[in-house]
């Protein structure tokens, strides 16, 4: 591990790199499937075609889109904002579906009784929707943070710089130290970053501290329950 | 469109059906890594996978299990395992990382499949006196099929997008023009192998969809639409690498 | 006949859902567990068919414990309704009814020629043979379940609360057919429910159940009526109310009897004048109905 002592400074300064184009793409991602995600169940005519264009832009493997969006949209395959973009658009596709299902999940009987009491729209989404839809999403989230980090690596073969770059150098000069320590730093921030996250989660949405239940757990109960 | 013309050009010269390098050998050698690999891990997954749903033990384990090796990074993991293994052992080295990769979205299709199925079902098929065994292909099975085929479709997904990296280290496919194009600055070659890729695995999810709607069972395709576990769907889909 | 013999379920979580319970149920009667939910009638029923095993005690047909032997073979023996069906979603109506006859090893042309004769006897149309489950009513499902657990002629018929799921009417016809094939096929028939028409309508012999399956009082329906063990008999079966506390009124045209709230539910034929005497004298003691 010799290499690694020596190389340091290299790891974190790589390690701040992927961060930060990992981080913008979340953030981004997220921002855009509220909104994106909100509208397809809303509105169930757009649901069927925003389903379908993520899903299509999700199924296109990495490189390939790394290459192809750049073609379309004109901007240079080696600069960071073509990762960044193409990251988003994965996120996006991964979250769109979490908001759009986190939605669906709350029971529209609460929502009309929300209403009914005389709650406002916006009001109502916070007292009802957030609370109910939250864990979903954030459920999404997670899953979206954790392979936006790992999925960043991939930038390097279109020659965006990051941690990726420990792959390619240790491959041609053969250092397994090298390579190795860019999975383990990969992993590393993955699984912090995916902590943060079920932290943030518990202290913005305390009623979710409890186990969930599976469905499965609860229909056992149910059969059992007839006594 | 004019990069378009040309990648479109570079795809349907004649020249792409001679020579080592020719597309349907790629495309071969693409889908010979994809099945095996997948095939593989679908031996080691499904049958746990289906251990897990049935019994309901050993959940919690999977869905850990399967949050971890999402922060895995497959080409890192895949140069690891050529740097470890030697460069003599690539294809083995490249099956083994494209393996690990397929086995969660394979094993979550499996237990959440079965998962999603009323217990009361199952109840009802025991009392009528089916052994363990029948309950599990006769009931469980056929109805756990179509997240099945959600998390195959996931996994085949996962790998051939792994296999157009690996063309990094030499192990061909349809990620080779793409590769080996970038150093050499020729774009039309980078671009046609994108469109190519992009368009095969499109293929793949779409032939994927028609099997997964075809395998819910007749009668639970005629029921009224019932709030399916979607996280169960969403669990059998984790990224492309 | 099926005899329980002390027998006590305790499940793991703690709850004693059955206590030290005691009963022979008769051969080729009906005989009905009626109690409000939670008070061990479902689990008594699943006893029977080894669903649930007893803690203690035994648990027997015809002589032997049904804890010795497969299980299988002995749910195969016995026919088992539930409240919502609990139909196969993946097998056609007739592919459902044959279940436990292909589970037996009945071949396949043979199975479904008896599962559209069951169709019949349970009054479905044979056009829904090739149906799925998703596609008929709610009340074409139980009948469904009632042939599938009928299919392997059994001598048990278990039926937990098979109606409850379905709406009145529909619960009404369904009654009506159970008795018509209580009529005609001579089985060993256990009948769960929480409601106490429907267990007098049916049962030859009732027993009404508390907390623990404790045994308030076991009677045919008659019996029960007529002499309800304790209060909690009586306000379970609503002697003080409705059509349970009848009055006589006299009218022009004859004697009528009236229920709790003053309606007139039919007239008094072909009584011995001595009996009507005996009974006026009576009414007229008494503070008379409205």
């Amino acid at each position: 591990m010799n290499w690694v002592v020596d190389n340091l400074g290299l790891i974190l300064e790589l390690t701040a790199i992927h961060l930060q184009q990992s981080a913008i793409a979340i953030v981004l991602g997220f921002v855009l499937s509220l909104p994106l995600g909100w509208v397809a169940w809303r509105y169930q005519l757009v649901k069927g075609p925003v389903i379908v264009l993520t899903g299509l832009l999700y199924t296109i493997p990495s490189l390939a889109l790394l290459i192809l969006l750049p073609s379309i949209a004109g901007y240079p395959a080696r600069s960071p904002a073509n990762l960044i973009i193409g990251l988003t658009i994965y996120a996006i596709a991964i979250l769109v579906r979490a908001v759009s299902d986190g939605l669906d999940s709350v029971d529209p009987a609460i929502r009309q009784s929300a209403t009914a009491m005389g709650y406002g729209g916006f009001r109502r989404f916070w007292t009802v929707d957030f609370p109910l839809a939250g864990p979903v999403v954030l459920a999404g989230l997670r899953v979206a943070a954790v392979s936006t980090i790992s999925l960043a690596t991939v930038g390097i073969l279109v020659g965006v710089n990051n941690l990726g770059y420990l792959f390619t150098n240790g491959l041609q000069r053969r250092i397994l130290a090298e390579v190795f320590s860019g999975v383990v730093a990969v992993v590393v921030i993955a699984l912090v970053i995916d902590l943060l996250l079920l932290l943030l989660g518990r202290a913005l949405m305390p009623w979710t501290r409890a186990a969930k239940v599976p469905a499965a757990a609860r229909q056992t109960a149910t059969v059992r329950a007839a006594a | 469109m004019n990069v378009f013309t040309e990648a479109l050009a570079w795809l349907f010269s004649p020249d792409r059906w001679v020579g080592p390098y020719a597309l349907p050998v790629l495309f071969g050698q693409h889908m010979y890594f994809t099945l095996v690999s997948v095939v593989i891990a679908a031996v080691i997954a499904v049958p746990l996978g289906w251990l897990i749903g049935h019994t309901g033990k050993g959940r919690e384990v999977a869905v850990a299990v399967a949050g971890a090796a999402r922060a895995i990074p497959s080409f890192g993991l895949m140069v690891l395992l050529v740097l470890l293994l030697g460069v003599l052992r690539i294809p083995e080295a490249a099956i083994i990382t494209f393996v690990l990769l397929a086995i969660p979205s394979l094993l979550a299709g499996a237990y959440t499949g079965l998962e999603a199925i009323d217990r009361r079902i199952l109840d009802s098929a025991r009392a009528m006196g089916m052994t363990e065994w029948q309950v599990f292909w006769k009931v469980e099975v056929p109805l756990g099929l179509p997240l099945l085929v959600g998390g195959i479709r996931a996994a085949l997904l996962q790998v051939i997008a792994t296999v157009t990296i690996a063309a990094y280290i030499n192990l061909g496919g349809l990620g080779q023009p793409i590769i080996q194009g970038i150093p050499l600055r020729k774009f039309d070659q980078v671009l046609g192998g994108a469109i190519l890729v992009a368009v095969l695995a499109l293929i793949v999810d779409l032939l994927l969809a028609i099997v997964q709607h075809a395998v819910v069972s007749a009668g639970v395709r005629s029921a009224p639409q019932k709030r399916r576990s979607r996280s169960a769907l969403k669990a059998a889909a984790p990224a492309t690498a | 006949m099926i005899e329980f013999r002390n027998v006590t379920k305790r499940f793991p979580d703690g709850t004693l859902a059955v206590d030290d319970f005691s009963l022979v149920l008769p051969s080729r009667k009906t005989t009905v567990f009626v109690g409000s939910s939670g008070c061990g009638k479902t689990t008594l029923l699943r006893m029977i068919n080894r669903m649930v095993e007893p803690t203690s005690g035994e648990v027997e047909i015809d002589g032997e414990s049904v804890l010795g032997g497969d299980p299988v073979a002995l749910r195969r023996r016995i026919g088992y309704v539930m409240q919502n069906s609990g139909l196969m979603p993946h097998f056609t109506v007739l592919d459902n009814v044959a279940t436990v006859l292909r589970l037996t090893g009945v071949k396949k042309a043979e199975a479904h020629k008896r599962a559209r004769t069951l169709l019949d006897t349970v009054g479905l149309d044979q056009s829904l043979a090739e149906r799925y489950p998703s596609q008929l009513s709610g009340g074409q499902q139980q009948r469904v379940g009632v042939a599938r657990g009928l299919a392997a002629d059994p001598n048990i018929l278990l039926m937990d609360e098979p109606f409850g799921a379905v709406d009145p009417i529909v619960r009404a016809d369904l009654q009506q057919e159970t008795l018509r094939l209580q009529r005609e096929l001579d089985k060993t028939v256990v009948f769960v429910t929480h409601d106490i028409d429907e267990a007098f309508l049916l049962g030859d012999q009732v027993v009404i159940l508390d907390k623990g399956a404790r045994v308030v009082q076991v009677g045919s329906p008659s019996e029960i009526i007529e002499n309800p063990a304790d209060d909690f008999v009586a306000a379970f079966i609503g002697a003080d109310r409705g059509r349970r506390a009848l009055h006589l009124k006299q009218t022009p045209r004859g004697t009528v009897v009236v229920d709790s709230e003053g309606r007139t539910q039919g007239a008094i034929v072909d009584v011995p004048d001595s009996v009507t005497d005996a009974l006026l004298s009576e009414e007229s003691a008494t503070k008379g109905a409205p």
